[in-house]
């Protein structure tokens, strides 16, 4: 007969208030081993979803027919190892691909819209940069169908977009570099976040107006943990469109810009605290 | 200005500060090399080890690693200095320090006594030169007990932080982690939630909510919001249930103000919540340690504060701020800042026993959240072993979450289990109060032992047929 040591918890039932990983009951003091196995499991996913390189052919391919053209470069991280270690070298590209951007530039110089504040050509509207960050699933599952669903709203008010930039080794700020490069007048990046154990494969989505090489985080604006499960990709790219009109219209992005127009985080309200309830 | 030579073999090892020599003493980590600063070479390493264990403490007082004149914190250091407290041991050099801390003979009380004599740069410097045994042996000796509704750091306890976080602040979400929680015996040290956004009537809403929980089931502990210290002055003003007072703070004036924060605004945050008078009456006298901090290695750097300083020397400074204003809680978050600052399981494990070690030694009542994220070389037995190691060394406090899991700030740190662990293997404790309150609420056993009952807390039957 199998003894019974597993203590279980008669809460289970709230569960559906929370993902917290409440009521596992214990072996003794300790988390039983299926709890155990299935925690082993999803950390394993967070650690593959880090070292995973993601397929940029696919990706590629998948943004050709949406009629996208594409530019692959790197950041100066060479190795995986490197790119945690060294955010630094993550956010600047290596000097290959700066001479592809540059002939990329140089190629649709004649195409100049207007000038930036600083007199800086600008030849596109918005130009995107899809980095791999610290999750190659996120990338994969997530970039191709949010430019999708971003385009479809910013063809309609006649954006000017640029070739979309793949970045190996990539972080957040090296959008910046991409963007003045391209002689964007606003960079958006969509970039792998750092996994979750529950959420290995959610997308960040930052962007920057009049992006220059060495901007702070203040300047930028952010949407996260964009995945079907948690902000879905239609949402996000109304969140992100939205947010994009203004920043056009304004000619600014970051804090100035939350202030005024970032939708109210929707808090939900409609669960009550049963503990105190009478 | 004074340099600082040592020679090992054939080679000469010239450092041209005291900021330089700690920089090249301390245990490799990542951040010190993405600063710039950390030892070329193994030998070079131990050159300055060596080089520094000659130092005498004095040394410290004269040259600042942190200019005096264009940081308040720096002052801070200087100008709050006890030069009777540090009388006894004025007169050895870091490396007789080294051994001085682990004679026998000196105790608690000598400890508690020598505290205000010490400065963090001091206490960093020795711990450039201990084994992590070092660390936790004199750790060990170290007593610091603080009080808001109950006693925190008593001799053979552990208390825990029940951490209920939800990505959208849901009242049923985090009521949910708080039952779980409390039903594993989490919770002492304090309730508190992350919240998912900074907005101060969501704060407000928080607080009242934890307040009411705690209120309800006459709960011997105290509840704090993690938002910015401003948001809790503003919550405060609006008649808001504060308990404990939140900051993140660092070693550096520069690093504050990435922060968003001075010494100022803690003084003006602590006097407010003290006007509330919320702490229970102990003897007479008010629980009156209204202040939590956290801190972690790597977050000056992080704001570009650092000042050529390694990342430990920084962090150690960090514990003079939150001395300075009598905390009920002290946390280093060691794991969270991510690889570039402590790359895998052991320097995360190193820094958790510096930490610890030298916030105790400044008479701080230090707890750790033993913690790593997905994009770190490390995992659930690197968190065992700290959690055990911080066990031994007496840390007053862990965090407790369910199943290791932040569903919320996307990283693990240690659950309930865990901390049941701990309390088991080493025969550890919640504070008194809490754990009168555990057997009386039918939750733990009661007895000589600390076990859970075998049956649900009646008290917490109806609750969940509410919740049903």
């Amino acid at each position: 007969m199998k003894p019974n040591v597993i203590r279980l918890d008669p809460w289970t039932g709230l569960r559906r208030f929370t993902d917290a990983r409440i009521a596992l009951g214990r072996a003794g003091v300790s988390l039983p081993t299926q709890a155990q196995l299935e925690f082993q499991l999803a950390h394993a996913r967070a650690r593959d979803a880090v070292h995973a390189r993601p397929d940029w052919d696919e990706i590629e391919t998948a943004l050709a027919a949406l009629g996208l053209q594409t530019l692959r470069v790197s950041s100066k991280a060479a190795d995986r190892s490197t790119y945690l270690q060294r955010p630094d070298l993550g956010r600047r590209l290596d000097d290959k691909s700066i001479e592809v951007l540059q002939a990329c530039s140089r190629a649709l110089n004649a195409n100049v819209m207007e000038q930036a504040e600083d007199g800086a050509d600008i030849c596109f509207d918005v130009a995107f940069v899809v980095a791999d960050g610290l999750s190659a699933y996120a990338v994969q599952r997530q970039a191709v169908p949010l430019l999708e669903a971003v385009l479809l709203l910013l063809q309609a008010e006649r954006w000017r977009i640029a070739p979309v930039a793949l970045v190996n080794q990539g972080r957040v700020a090296v959008g910046d570099e991409i963007g003045a490069l391209l002689k964007a007048a606003i960079v958006v990046v969509l970039v792998g976040e750092r996994p979750g154990l529950s959420s290995p494969d959610s997308l960040g989505v930052y962007f920057t107006h009049t992006p220059r090489p060495g901007m702070t985080d203040a300047t930028r604006n952010c949407i996260s943990n964009v995945r079907p499960a948690g902000l879905p990709a239609p949402a996000a790219a109304h969140k992100l469109c939205y947010l994009l009109s203004e920043s056009r219209r304004r000619k600014i992005s970051g804090v100035a810009l939350k202030d005024d127009a970032e939708v109210e985080l929707n808090l939900a309200t409609a669960n009550r605290n049963f503990l105190t309830a009478d | 200005m004074t340099t600082y030579k040592h020679t090992v073999g054939g080679a000469n090892y010239v450092f041209e500060d005291l900021r330089t020599l700690m920089a090249r003493a301390t245990p490799l980590r990542s951040g010190d090399c993405l600063a710039g600063v950390a030892a070329a070479t193994a030998e070079e390493r131990v050159a300055a080890q060596m080089a520094l264990a000659a130092v005498p403490l004095r040394r410290f007082l004269d040259e600042a690693v942190v200019p005096y004149e264009s940081d308040e914190v720096t002052r801070l250091i200087m100008d709050t200095h006890d030069a009777e407290a540090f009388a006894p041991v004025a007169h050895l050099s870091v490396g007789d320090f080294r051994n001085w801390l682990l004679a026998e003979d000196v105790d608690a009380a000598t400890l508690s006594a020598l505290a205000p004599g010490l400065t963090p740069e001091m206490v960093a410097a020795v711990s450039k030169i201990m084994r992590n045994q070092d660390l936790i042996l004199a750790a060990k000796k170290c007593r610091v007990i603080t009080r808001f509704r109950n006693t925190i750091g008593l001799s053979g306890k552990m208390s825990t932080r029940l951490q209920p976080n939800h990505p959208t602040d849901d009242a049923a979400g985090i009521a949910a982690s708080v039952l779980d929680g409390l039903m594993y015996g989490s919770g002492d040290a304090v309730i508190g939630i992350n919240p998912a956004t900074d907005n101060v009537p969501q704060v407000i809403r928080l607080l009242e909510m934890l307040d009411a929980i705690i209120q309800r089931y006459e709960i011997p502990t105290q509840s704090c919001v993690l938002t910015h210290v401003t948001n809790t002055i503003q919550a405060i003003e609006r008649g808001a249930p504060v308990d404990l007072v939140f900051q993140s703070i660092a070693g550096t004036e520069a690093a504050n103000r990435g922060f968003g924060i001075d010494l100022a605004v803690l003084g003006e945050a602590r006097a407010a919540a003290l006007s509330l008078r919320r702490g229970a009456d102990f003897d007479g006298v008010m629980g009156d340690n209204v202040m939590y901090f956290e801190t972690g290695q790597g977050s000056a750097l992080s704001a570009n504060g650092h000042h050529g300083c390694d990342q430990q020397t920084i962090e150690a400074r960090a514990y003079a701020v939150a001395r300075h204003f009598k905390p009920l809680l002290v946390n280093t978050v060691v794991g969270f800042i991510g690889p570039e600052y402590l790359y895998d399981g052991k320097q995360i494990i190193r820094a958790g026993l510096e930490d610890h070690f030298c916030a105790k030694l400044l008479g701080l009542p230090m707890g750790c959240d033993v913690c790593y994220t997905n994009h770190a070389e490390a995992d659930q037995n690197d968190m065992d072993v700290l959690l055990t190691l911080l066990g031994v060394a007496g840390c007053n406090f862990v965090m407790g979450i369910p199943g290791s899991d932040d569903v919320m700030l996307n990283y693990q740190t240690t659950s309930f289990h865990d901390a049941l662990y701990v309390r088991e293997v080493l025969g550890l404790r919640p504070a008194p109060e809490f754990d009168a309150w555990l057997a009386y609420m039918r939750i733990t056993a009661g007895g000589a032992d600390f076990r859970l009952a075998d049956s649900l807390s009646p008290a917490f039957q109806r609750v969940l047929e509410n919740a049903a």
